[in-house]
């Protein structure tokens, strides 16, 4: 879908893209980075406004420096700023999108009704968006990027500004994008929480250079890790040890979770299969212990940034990111 | 307001409690029209809304009105000439714009801002710019849209006092000589007003600033170049007047249309421009409307996404 190559561009007092590149396939895909790390200046790159300082990017097998026209005819954009004029109905300002997409008249107001009812706009698409609660402008915004059919669309902040129950049906919104419209996604956000739910890729960016690029199921799901909490008996005064030595006597290494309400009862492990959990089941057996909890935990996608953090120790503006995994998790 | 087209089956519309919530996602394999479509859109869409088409009847008000305005005179004056069976109209076709330009000059204060500065103040720039069209494709469906808007402003009342004229059985050679003279003189003056309201209503986002600056700009030039043409030729320096017209819009038209077009120019004692000048006079018309449009080129090149 998009395919950019050691892509760079540098203003006069700073580089919003240091030679990024990276591959992102259809399906949602998370674009994530602090404010300020270079999404907006990529999306710009990507829609072929902007003309990149090095390097080359391709959308949907278009290069961006010479067919800007045809990569936006084909792609949808709802940018993070509030961009609606307030003294027009939903449905005069969709349809006035269409057709500046290309799409005919009689096209354009047809598409219009659809893409407004899949977003959530039933008779208030009639009146003046001026009166429109944050959340419905926020939708009127997602469907004139969609009201084209697109390929693909680019998505800048769409949470910006909702409540938390907004924020999840926007986030249900954009899943249902990819699944039911079948039109692929690239959503920027500065939370890595939202898109670990939404996403099916995630590209984190900062200070213009690529921090990581890799599927949410490599995050999450590959390396399983067990929570196992156990009671201690008058035997085993202290289970959880117990269960570690006993585990730690057949070769399984452990560790404590920590950071997680009631740590110090909690072991994790890895899980290599189906023997791992058999070998629990016997080594609580055989203590006589009470197996309280045996858990698969997924991995928060912020617990993976958190190894980032710590060996790129030399990436700017460390606060910015430890306010955004943070959100994460 | 565009009516929507319904969707849903007729029985669903039937009872309006009745919705239907997921018909399912239709993809769209029809055509798409590209650039040029693109572009004609934003034009009938931006001319249309100069006459509050499409937009809240509030802000049709205005310029509805001051189209009646420009042409209840020229209906007054064929009425007359019709009536009194008189040899001529009571005013020139190249005349009449210059009478009312003060109509003239609201309209273009009024809808240069409506045009631009709505798209800067609720940032819907961006949005068209994510769509195929160009900065030249927006810069030149605006300006073509609000010199159209002029141009039926104007063009309107003299077909009025042709359609009258003819009416009263005025001589067909003359007349149609002095309507193409006069609709020459009024497309220069909608290209012209078109491009001076656009890139003075293009700075500002605030509209009411962008009505203020045009206006501003419009009365305080005809009213300088007025006075001090009125001390010249009080001075008896005629040879002045015709150079000070140059520098207010609706002088630069005079001057235009009395060298060039059969005018009888407006200016203090009658004394328009004469062939030599008026080549100056046309030049910087032309100069004027081809730096407004290269002005408004560079405003919108940089899109602020």
């Amino acid at each position: 879908m998009i395919a950019t190559e050691s892509l760079s561009k540098r203003f006069p007092r700073v580089t919003a893209l240091d030679r990024l590149s990276v591959d992102v396939g259809p399906g949602v895909t998370g674009l994530v980075g602090a404010n300020g790390a270079g999404k907006s200046t990529l999306i710009k790159i990507l829609l072929g406004l902007s003309p990149a300082t090095e390097g080359r990017a391709e959308v949907l097998g278009l290069d961006v420096a010479t067919k800007g026209g045809a990569i936006r005819e084909r792609v949808g954009y709802m940018p993070e700023h509030d961009c609606l004029p307030p003294d027009v109905s939903a449905t005069e300002f969709v349809v006035h999108m269409a057709r500046m997409s290309g799409l005919p008249p009689t096209a354009a107001r047809e598409r219009t009704a659809d893409t407004l009812r899949h977003v959530g706009l039933y008779e208030e698409r009639y009146r003046p968006i001026g009166g429109y609660s944050t959340g419905m402008k926020q939708r009127v915004k997602l469907a004139q990027a969609l009201v084209h059919d697109p390929q693909l669309v680019f998505l800048d902040e769409p949470t910006n500004g909702l409540d938390p129950v907004g924020r999840d049906e926007m986030l249900g919104l954009i899943r249902r994008i990819h699944t039911d419209f079948g039109i692929s996604v690239l959503v920027t956000s500065h939370l890595l929480g939202e898109l670990e739910r939404t996403c099916d890729h995630v590209v984190v960016i900062d200070g213009g250079k690529l921090l990581r690029s890799s599927s949410t199921t490599d995050f999450t799901q590959t390396t399983t890790t067990l929570a196992i909490e156990v009671t201690d008996t008058d035997e085993h005064p202290d289970g959880t040890r117990a269960m570690r030595e006993a585990l730690h006597a057949r070769g399984v290494e452990t560790h404590q979770g920590d950071g997680l309400p009631g740590a110090g009862h909690i072991l994790l492990l890895t899980a290599q299969g189906d023997e791992t959990y058999d070998l629990v089941r016997d080594v609580v057996a055989d203590l006589g212990l009470g197996l309280v909890r045996m858990e698969q935990r997924r991995h928060h996608i912020a617990e993976v940034f958190k190894d980032d953090e710590r060996a790129d120790a030399q990436v700017s503006a460390p606060d910015a990111r430890k306010e955004a995994v943070g959100h994460g998790g | 307001m565009a009516v929507e087209q319904p969707q849903a089956p007729a029985m669903a519309r039937a009872g309006e409690q009745t919705r239907i919530h997921d018909i399912g996602y239709r993809s769209y394999d029809g055509p798409r029209l590209g650039r040029a479509y693109a572009r004609r859109s934003l034009y009938s869409q931006s001319l249309r809304g100069a006459y509050g088409l499409g937009r809240s009847a509030k802000s049709k008000v205005l310029p509805m009105l001051l189209f009646v305005v420009m042409c209840v005179p020229a209906l007054i004056m064929v009425a007359v000439a019709v009536t009194t069976k008189a040899n001529d109209l009571p005013v020139h076709y190249t005349r009449y714009a210059i009478i009312m330009q003060a109509m003239i000059g609201l309209y273009v204060a009024s809808q240069a801002p409506q045009a631009v500065s709505r798209d800067l103040r609720f940032k819907t720039v961006p949005l068209y710019f994510s769509r195929p069209i160009e900065t030249a494709d927006y810069v030149r469906a605006k300006f073509a849209a609000l010199a159209s808007a002029l141009f039926i402003l104007t063009a309107a009342p003299l077909l009025v006092l042709y359609v009258g004229a003819l009416l009263a059985k005025l001589d067909f050679t003359d007349q149609t000589k002095g309507f193409a003279q006069g609709l020459v003189s009024v497309a220069l003056l909608s290209l012209l007003f078109a491009g001076l309201g656009l890139v003075i209503a293009s700075v500002t986002p605030r509209r009411g600033f962008g009505i203020a600056a045009v206006i501003a700009v419009l009365t305080i030039s005809y009213g300088a170049v007025s006075t001090l043409q009125a001390i010249a030729d009080a001075q008896t320096n005629t040879g002045a007047v015709p150079w000070i017209g140059l520098f207010s819009p609706i002088t630069l038209i005079d001057g235009v249309q009395s060298a060039f077009l059969g005018a009888n120019s407006a200016f203090p004692g009658g004394a328009g421009p004469g062939n030599g000048e008026g080549v100056v006079y046309v030049l910087v018309v032309l100069g004027l409307i081809a730096g407004s449009y290269g002005l408004l080129m560079r405003r919108y090149r940089k899109v602020g996404l």
